[in-house]
């Protein structure tokens, strides 16, 4: 690894007109949702609003156009993503198949599989979750026991996946499962699908989370007829195609700006003329928010240079998530207001919702210390 | 530009700035032989203008320089030069092909073409051959003034490097001139911590170094440490500070031209301080007795790092300043200000003086 990985990346500034386009729109769509619900943003699912993404073009902008993108490049996608975030908009429902399976499918799928899911995706219509982690299987992702086995030119799945974000408003999963004995090479035999959950033999029920919201849930297979064009890339190599996945998955704004809405009530809270102590931590959460937004920059650009830079995505997942956690536990010691949920003031809300949803931001996508162990890997301790 | 000055400055301090000639400097020598060898090489001119025999290097090419001073704990003022000449030039006076400094804070009177009173924290002041200082009042002026003509006060930060104080009586400057529009009364506030987060940048690359390199070597319980899950998390943070911190800084610098680019700097100082503190202490942690000796290597850079974080400002009055700018504007001021990477606030405050700690 080498820290020149992180050299500082400007936005195009071709990307200007699009930006302002974004918050023209933002501005008007969101005028009347409120501060408790611009803190759920990517957890906040709104087909509808979705749709009007897709509409607009700011859905699969990475995807050629022949399959419905808009070929509009890494950084137009980038400027239309954080816009989003950083309004806390309801990008929940489309956001997966957006960031992660869209591009998966570009890169591995078939040509019949393009077409069948990608227009989908770009129209907002058509919704992905992951089925990763499994009741026995968390970080140790390599030994999931879900198997999908050969029945003539078709599969049979059974097994079960557990935590998955949004499985209940997407209509697919792509799913990573056995396919192969378990060796002594623990990242062979494993390959990903792409499963249809109106199948017959999928279950799919919420997990309530601990303040009672349901964002994920657990996902039955049960002899789950998979036809042999539901495989995705190739047999046997899920893990590789998984891995390669990650790297999108980890430098994200997304990664950064979940408590954003925490810190605009925050600023509101504190007022114009904030005390000493009260401007230095806000100063400082300034700061970190401008760091880190340069560098998830300088990863994307890394990422559209062809690289896999996996240890660099770590530093900002890992990072960010601290940044995250940090902002409800510094709002609660700056200004004196209980958090409060079903009334109370914008502020007093948001903090309660973000400070239980807090402990998810270093669990979600890698927890911190899968994280440390990949760039420990970047620099060669293991 | 960049690639060029990266490789011949690594190469010369790779060679040259040696634990032995570093540890010659902090007992009090002057290193002649290296400051000739960056002078015959163009860094002392390097951010002077092309007219006056510099290279006219803009700030983005400059960062590769400061962060290799940084990188190798470089004994002599070479950031303070750079700086230094690029000023004089954005005024209009003549460039000095020799050590310079400055001092971000001082306390200067002029009366007719003579100036009295304190530069304090000059950097290598007693081995700079002239130093800058802007005075205060209604029409601040860059001042150029012959450290010779000074009463020292010496001083030195935890690394040994000097930190004096310059008492100056009725003294005639060198050259003198009214700042130019866009750089205000503080640029010297602003050019210190925008130099103290390169070297930091750097130095924490070679900490991060030293520290992968002695964890993978240093064998206890019958393996390297760095198999240890503890060890090698402490590693993996402190990688992410390091990246935090070069990214911050060489965005503060790709963003500074003619006027200094006031929210990335003080993005980077906060963020820079921050990483100093983090990594410094793990890699002592990591290090074990070894590395609390002095003569192993990564005190040439911890020390430097505990003090470099301080100076021009610490951590909280550059969070403050920009705190105070984002709720002043409100909440709907922020994410506007992190795209365009100005703030409309920020550039009002004139006086970092003028504020409370």
């Amino acid at each position: 690894m080498s820290i020149e990985t992180f050299r500082y990346q400007r936005i195009p500034s071709d990307t200007e007109p699009l930006r302002a386009e974004v918050r023209r729109f933002l501005a008007e769509a969101l005028k009347d949702r409120p501060a408790l619900r611009r803190a759920d943003s990517w957890m906040g699912a709104d087909p509808a609003f979705s749709r009007e993404l897709g509409r607009r073009g700011w859905l699969g902008m990475a995807l050629p156009r022949r399959y419905g993108g808009s070929e509009a490049g890494p950084w137009a996608r980038y400027v239309v993503i954080e816009e989003l975030l950083a309004a806390g908009a309801p990008v929940s429902a489309h956001w997966i198949a957006d960031r992660q399976s869209g591009p998966l499918i570009l890169r591995y799928g078939t040509e019949l599989q393009r077409e069948r899911y990608l227009p989908g995706i770009c129209r907002g219509e058509l919704y992905f979750c992951i089925g990763m982690s499994e009741p026995n299987s968390g970080s140790d992702l390599a030994s999931i026991r879900s198997r999908a086995a050969r029945d003539g030119d078709a599969w049979v799945l059974n097994g079960q996946k557990v935590w998955t974000t949004n499985a209940h408003h997407s209509q697919f999963m792509i799913a990573l499962v056995r396919t192969g004995e378990k060796t002594a090479a623990r990242h062979e035999g494993m390959s990903q699908f792409i499963i249809d959950l109106k199948a017959p033999g999928v279950t799919v029920r919420p997990i309530r989370d601990l303040a009672g919201g349901e964002h994920f849930n657990e996902v039955y297979f049960d002899n789950v007829r998979l036809s042999h064009d539901c495989l995705i890339g190739t047999e046997g190599e899920g893990w590789q195609q998984v891995t390669a996945e990650l790297a999108f998955e980890r430098s994200g704004p997304e990664r950064f700006l979940s408590s954003i809405a925490l810190l605009h009530t925050l600023i509101d809270g504190v007022g114009r003329q904030p005390d000493a102590l009260q401007a230095r931590e806000i100063g400082k959460l300034t700061a970190r928010l401008v760091t880190l937004r340069q560098m998830s920059l300088a990863v994307t650009a890394e990422l559209a240079r062809g690289g896999n830079p996996a240890w660099a995505a770590s530093c900002v997942k890992d990072l960010g998530a601290v940044f995250e956690q940090d902002i409800p536990e510094i709002a609660q010691a700056v200004l004196d207001t209980p958090p409060a949920v079903g009334g109370g003031s914008d502020h007093a809300q948001v903090l309660a919702a973000l400070m239980q949803m807090a402990p998810s931001f270093s669990l979600r996508g890698g927890t911190r210390e899968i994280l440390r162990g990949i760039i420990a890997r970047g620099l060669g301790l293991r | 530009m960049r690639e060029l000055f990266e490789s011949t400055i690594e190469r010369l301090l790779a060679d040259t700035v040696t634990p032995e000639l570093l540890r010659h400097c902090e007992a009090g020598e002057w290193p002649s032989t290296l400051w000739t060898a960056l002078d015959e090489s163009g860094f002392a001119l390097a951010a002077a203008p092309e007219d006056q025999g510099g290279a006219g290097a803009s700030w983005d090419d400059l960062y590769v320089i400061v962060r290799a001073a940084g990188r190798h704990s470089l004994p002599v003022p070479l950031p303070e030069t750079l700086l230094v000449n690029a000023l004089l030039g954005r005024c209009g006076i003549d460039a000095r092909n020799a050590p310079l400094s400055f001092a971000a804070r001082s306390d200067l009177t002029r009366d007719g073409d003579r100036v009295s009173g304190v530069m304090h924290d000059v950097p290598w002041g007693r081995h700079a051959e002239s130093v800058v200082a802007v005075s205060g009042g209604a029409e601040p002026q860059l001042l150029l003034l012959p450290r010779a003509e000074a009463r020292c006060t010496q001083r030195l930060n935890t690394a040994g490097e000097p930190r004096d104080d310059l008492h100056f009586d009725a003294v005639e400057p060198l050259a003198r001139a009214a700042l130019p529009a866009g750089l205000p009364a503080d640029v010297l506030w602003w050019g210190g911590a925008l130099l103290r987060c390169a070297q930091t940048a750097g130095s924490l690359e070679t900490v991060l170094r030293l520290s992968t390199q002695y964890a993978t070597e240093r064998v206890q319980f019958g393996k390297p440490i760095a198999a240890f899950q503890a060890i090698q998390h402490q590693l993996a943070v402190m990688a992410e500070h390091t990246a935090c911190a070069a990214v911050a800084a060489e965005a503060a610098f790709a963003e500074s031209g003619e006027a200094f680019a006031t929210w990335p700097i003080a993005a980077a100082k906060v963020c820079t301080a921050e990483a100093a503190g983090v990594a410094a202490g793990m890699a002592h942690t990591v290090h074990g007795a070894i590395g609390f000796t002095h003569e192993h290597a990564l005190q040439l850079c911890t020390r430097r790092l505990w003090s470099w974080r301080s100076e021009f400002g610490n951590q909280s009055r550059w969070a403050q300043r920009l705190g105070r700018a984002v709720c002043a504007a409100g909440a709907a001021s922020l994410w506007p200000a992190v795209t365009a990477g100005t703030h409309p606030q920020l550039g009002d405050m004139n006086d970092m003086e003028g504020m409370e700690a």
